[in-house]
């Protein structure tokens, strides 16, 4: 029987925690027994991006658009709208303009600002059956390149296009195709670098779990253009549905012949196999990526030799970014113009962000580059909850620095963050507000850093220790002004003499941070307060007069430590007062906040 | 697979059980599936319209479900918006007016008249 109606499910890794599996499994029953599951498509996606308000339903062909849908929730969906046709209000996503409900997918902001290449099949097909990605074009690239275009047509096509890596390097992907193709040796790796370790960045996975396709795809006509015949793809084993969700395709492709021997009856073979690792940062560098499928420890080389004339066992080797992969087959299937006419003139193209933190629209966005910060914040991110004041963006993760509402409006590209102090990076985006101690945010930051470095050379070992130690001191009010002197000298001696790039980058965090928000740091060292409200021994929360007596604080407050009548002003005796910060988030006019001591009194 | 030709091919089958998730423009088929269209038999009249649709690798049509249209009495009906927004309203259908349905308003953008309910309603 056809099928007149077609029920997408996100299969991302938020709305896989979130039970869309057992979504699945209920949607299955709950048809069976009304009689109408031949009628209706079931089919588990990859992500939607819209992670915040998952787990999430699409319903076709009317595109209605279901969020925060739970097990119990199935059976209305059925009864209601699979069987007769009446959209279910309450699971619509709220416009937040004029409180109406939004019924299809692309009437909301979050998709319509968006302009979806990488991502372009990423919850619009079943990852897991190789005739839906046929029918978007799939494999048509690597076709068209093996029977019509020569490799060095194919390298010529990608340098035109001007697509930059993506997992944070930013060198022209044409380019490095060129310096593997030119170097003679008979045997040749394309290696696509999945190792996405940066806190908060999820994008290559979901490319992985949503559209494992394109990065074969991507990596056979690397292959072709470099002449490699085999391809390795290395994987953190703690991505276990990308792991799973690879295999499968692989095994697809082999079974269609589109990996293998003699693809397309071109003479060209090319065969793809994958490589555990263990989800070592460092492992994303990649001399590390190398070391480490060779089966030693993951520490970085000296480069050069680059790896494209010495890379994996000493043969020429094309190290790739899944995302940058995942760009390949469009810009052979709609040309370089095309891709050029996308962003900025040195940056073309688009890039995944993964939006997190502070924000409304936690989630995967991709934007055409030369999109301003402020866009991806406020109208795609939805903007800071809580009413809460935007303090800065982390863009580039643990190798990045932040940026400041000043610089909001500068358009996205690689150029522009480098000067801002910041960098691309592979994409991860964390938006602070008000709430976040930029002294701890730091910190954070470098706690991974040191927990990360292989500990090949001195500086990265031994150097983001001591700043770590310095930090912690600073956070628990022991600081001097002398310290933050130190961690600028040590932030920049660290950056100019370590190995590689883990090391060269792991201060950025801290200088950025000193950079933007001296006034913290002064605020942690002199008068031994955090304004924020986050380091505990340093924070002495008080209400002050603009109270409005609503009790919220005192109702929320786990010690109660708050004490006062309706209508009139609360104190909070610090004698009793934990600094968990409850009550802070609870005033609905932002009355409390972490105010120094008197002077000569150490609090603590 | 060998050739390019081949992968198209597979290309354009596997396209058409995904065209639901293509299709924006064109012509639109609401049945009503309220209680009473259920009841008077919307369904097979539905599964009818895909049939067609199929039938005829049909591209710019959707089919799709709504509740209750509010004319009980002259169910199964059908509204078919056309692409200039315009919309007919198809009632008291049968399997072989869908095929007439189709096959003269759709393809041939000639509406039934007879078939409509503002002429059915007044005789």
């Amino acid at each position: 029987m056809l099928e007149r109606i077609q029920v997408l499910i996100c299969g991302g890794t938020g709305c896989m925690s979130s039970h869309s599996k057992e979504i699945k499994k209920a949607f299955e029953e709950e048809l069976t027994l009304l009689g109408i599951k031949e009628e209706v498509g079931l089919i588990l996606t990859g992500c939607f991006g819209l992670c915040e308000r998952g787990p999430v339903i699409v319903v076709y062909p009317d595109e209605t658009f279901y969020a925060h849908v739970k097990v119990s929730d199935v059976k209305a969906i059925c009864a209601e709208h699979l069987l007769k046709g009446r959209v279910i209000d309450r699971l619509l996503v709220k416009n937040p303009l004029d409180k109406g409900k939004i019924k299809q997918m692309n009437e909301l902001k979050f998709y319509s600002k968006q302009k979806r290449i990488a991502l372009r099949n990423c919850g619009q097909i079943n990852p897991l059956d190789i005739t839906e990605y046929f029918a978007r074009d799939g494999y048509l690239a690597l076709g068209k390149a093996l029977t019509e275009l020569t490799p060095e047509q194919v390298i010529e096509q990608v340098t035109a296009s001007g697509l930059k890596g993506r997992g944070g390097g930013g060198f022209l992907t044409g380019k490095k195709w060129q310096f593997a193709a030119e170097s003679k040796n008979d045997i040749k790796y394309v290696i696509c670098n999945a190792d996405e370790g940066d806190p908060g960045a999820f994008m290559d996975r979901a490319i992985l779990e949503g559209d494992p396709h394109s990065v074969l795809e991507a990596m056979a006509i690397c292959g072709y253009a470099i002449g490699a015949s085999q391809g390795y793809i290395y994987v953190r084993a703690e991505y276990p549905v990308a792991v799973e969700r690879l295999k499968h395709a692989i095994a697809e492709a082999r079974s269609y012949n589109l990996l293998g021997d003699n693809i397309f009856e071109s003479g060209f073979s090319f065969d793809i196999d994958i490589r555990l690792g263990a989800g070592a940062f460092v492992c994303g560098e990649e001399t590390a990526l190398i070391k480490s499928i060779e089966g030693y420890r993951g520490m970085p080389v000296l480069k050069p030799p680059f790896p494209a004339v010495r890379g994996l066992w000493g043969y020429p080797t094309n190290v790739n970014n899944v995302e940058t992969l995942a760009n390949i087959p469009v810009i052979f299937l709609k040309g370089a113009d095309y891709f050029t006419s996308i962003g900025t003139k040195n940056s073309s193209g688009t890039k995944v962000f993964a939006l997190g933190g502070k924000i409304n629209n936690t989630g995967l966005v991709e934007v055409p580059m030369g999109t301003t910060l402020r866009e991806v914040v406020y109208d795609i991110g939805g903007g800071i909850p809580n009413k809460r004041k935007f303090k800065a963006i982390q863009t580039g993760g643990p190798s990045g620095g932040c940026i400041t509402e000043k610089d909001l409006d500068t358009p996205i590209d690689f150029e522009n963050l480098t000067k801002l102090g910041s960098m691309m990076g592979s994409g991860g985006m964390i938006i602070m507000d008000e709430d976040n101690c930029m002294v701890d945010v730091a910190r954070f930051y470098l706690d991974f850093t040191v927990d990360e470095s292989c500990g090949k050379c001195t500086p990265c070992r031994e150097g983001t220790k001591l700043m770590l130690d310095i930090l912690n001191r600073i956070c628990e009010g022991k600081g001097t002004l002398d310290d933050i002197d130190e961690l600028e000298r040590l932030g920049q001696m660290i950056q100019k003499t370590s190995l590689c790039g883990l090391g060269q980058t792991a201060p950025n965090p801290v200088l950025s941070t000193l950079k933007h928000f001296r006034e913290e740091y002064i605020a942690h060292v002199v008068d031994k307060t955090c304004p924020a409200g986050v380091c505990r021994n340093l924070t002495n929360f008080v209400i002050d007069d603009s109270c409005i007596g609503c009790t919220k604080c005192a109702k929320n407050c786990p010690v109660n430590a708050i004490s006062g009548w309706p209508r009139q002003v609360h104190t909070i005796d610090p004698e009793l007062c934990i600094q968990c910060g409850a009550c802070k988030k609870a005033c609905p006019v932002g009355a409390i906040s972490s105010k120094p001591l008197e002077r000569g009194v150490i609090h603590g | 697979m060998k050739t390019l030709e081949e992968l198209k091919k597979l290309r354009d089958e596997s396209l058409k059980k995904m065209t639901m998730r293509h299709v924006k423009d064109g012509f639109r088929i609401q049945v009503g599936m309220g209680t009473c269209g259920i009841a008077s038999g919307a369904r097979p009249i539905l599964n009818a319209f895909l049939e067609q649709v199929e039938f005829h690798e049909l591209k710019n049509v959707t089919v799709t479900q709504v509740g209750c249209m509010g004319e009980c009495a002259y169910e199964p009906m059908a509204e078919l918006i056309d692409e200039s927004g315009q919309s007919y309203i198809y009632c008291s259908l049968t399997i072989p007016m869908v095929r007439e349905i189709v096959d003269k308003h759709i393809i041939n953008h000639q509406p039934v008249h007879r078939y409509l309910l503002a002429n059915r309603k007044g005789a």
